[in-house]
């Protein structure tokens, strides 16, 4: 089970793979999205973006800033003005 | 017939022409690499961003609309921001975005519409300025930016925003030159304000999708970004097709430079040896007159 995630920044590509969850920092609250999420679009607020490759497995933060979180059947994208 | 003297420097002067237009070209190919890369690596980001705003805007419909997307109502005032780039020698790069932006106008003008300019890069003032005296509103001067980045399309995104929200135009377009191969590019139009919705907006699955916070919240926040977008993804392309051109140019141009030393050069030595000829007959006649 694995959730697809892609990190879009107008510069580059930044990630596109497979993980187990990811944590996004919204406007409303952190929310984490795990594979078969419900269809959802949120706006992010600047700060830390958790990436769990694995269960249990320590996250990757990445800072994002400025941006939109689009949770549909092909997985979770996030579009972030900067990440990194 | 000129004369061996005024040949040989017309060749040494083509020469250094030459040289010239040869670095000039292998500069643009090796920036045109790294364009290119850019212009491709943002088009994922421009494409999603377009997806989720056609997407949203069909849903937000009505009196709640924002006024990015719902326009003024009005199509009175034009303002045609033209993205152009700071140098030469790049052929007919800005001068077919010139072009194409100026049809836009003559067509708006013809139908009694009120066009005003936007210029973005500093080639393309004069041609405008000298047609359209004083519709020139503003421009955004990218001499000093080696590589326009998202900050500069920023900038020009808040400026042209912040006129649309005083009420200075109805309209915007974006002109630009999309890159298809360092051979080809396409002067582009392109509605930024309102944001034109593709009428085939894919309809969003049927799926129940939930916003946080809501819709147009998101719709707000959204818009003014995709102008950010569409404007940083219009100076990417410019950049890439800036480089094409201006290696396609200096390319031929360098070719030209090669077929002109060779006319030049059979040239000279053929006025050489019409001068070792003439020289050897006087001396074989007078030889022969002793």
């Amino acid at each position: 089970m694995a959730l697809h995630f892609e990190l879009v920044t107008p510069e580059k590509l930044v990630l596109s793979q497979d993980v187990h969850m990811v944590v996004v920092p919204g406007t409303e609250g952190e929310f984490g999205v795990l594979e078969g999420h419900a269809p959802f679009m949120s706006t992010v607020k600047d700060g830390a973006l958790k990436v769990y490759d694995r269960e249990g497995a320590e996250p990757r933060v990445i800072m994002v800033e400025g941006g939109f979180a689009e949770v549909s059947e092909a997985g979770l994208t996030v579009l972030a003005e900067k990440a990194g | 017939m000129a004369s061996l003297k005024e040949l040989k420097g017309r060749i040494a002067s083509v020469k250094s022409t030459q040289k010239i237009t040869k670095a000039k070209q292998m500069v643009a190919a090796a920036k045109l690499r790294k364009a290119q890369a850019a212009a491709e690596a943002g088009r994922p980001y421009a494409q999603r961003l377009e997806g989720v705003v056609a997407s949203l805007a069909g849903k937000v419909t009505g009196d709640s609309a924002p006024r990015l997307l719902a326009g003024t109502g009005k199509d009175d005032v034009h303002l045609l921001v033209v993205a152009n780039g700071d140098k030469g020698l790049a052929g007919a790069f800005n001068a077919n975005i010139v072009k194409a932006a100026v049809a836009k106008a003559r067509a708006l003008i013809a139908q009694g519409k009120t066009v005003k300019f936007y210029l973005i890069g500093r080639k393309g003032r004069a041609v405008i300025s000298r047609t359209f005296p004083g519709l020139i509103v503003g421009q955004y001067d990218t001499t000093e930016v080696r590589t326009p980045g998202f900050d500069e399309a920023q900038a020009v995104a808040q400026d042209i925003s912040d006129r649309f929200f005083a009420g200075e135009f109805d309209v915007a377009h974006l002109f630009y030159a999309a890159f298809r191969s360092p051979l080809v590019q396409i002067p582009t139009e392109q509605q930024i304000i309102p944001v034109a919705v593709p009428a085939d907006a894919p309809a969003s699955s049927g799926a129940a999708v939930e916003y946080e916070p809501d819709e147009e919240a998101i719709l707000a926040d959204l818009l003014p970004r995709n102008i950010t977008i569409q404007i940083f993804k219009a100076l990417l392309e410019n950049m890439a097709s800036e480089q094409g051109a201006s290696m396609t140019a200096m390319d031929n141009a360098t070719r030209n430079a090669g077929d002109l030393i060779n006319r030049l050069t059979i040239e000279y030595n053929r006025s050489r040896q019409a001068a070792i000829t003439t020289e050897l007959v006087e001396i074989i006649s007078g030889a022969e007159a002793l």
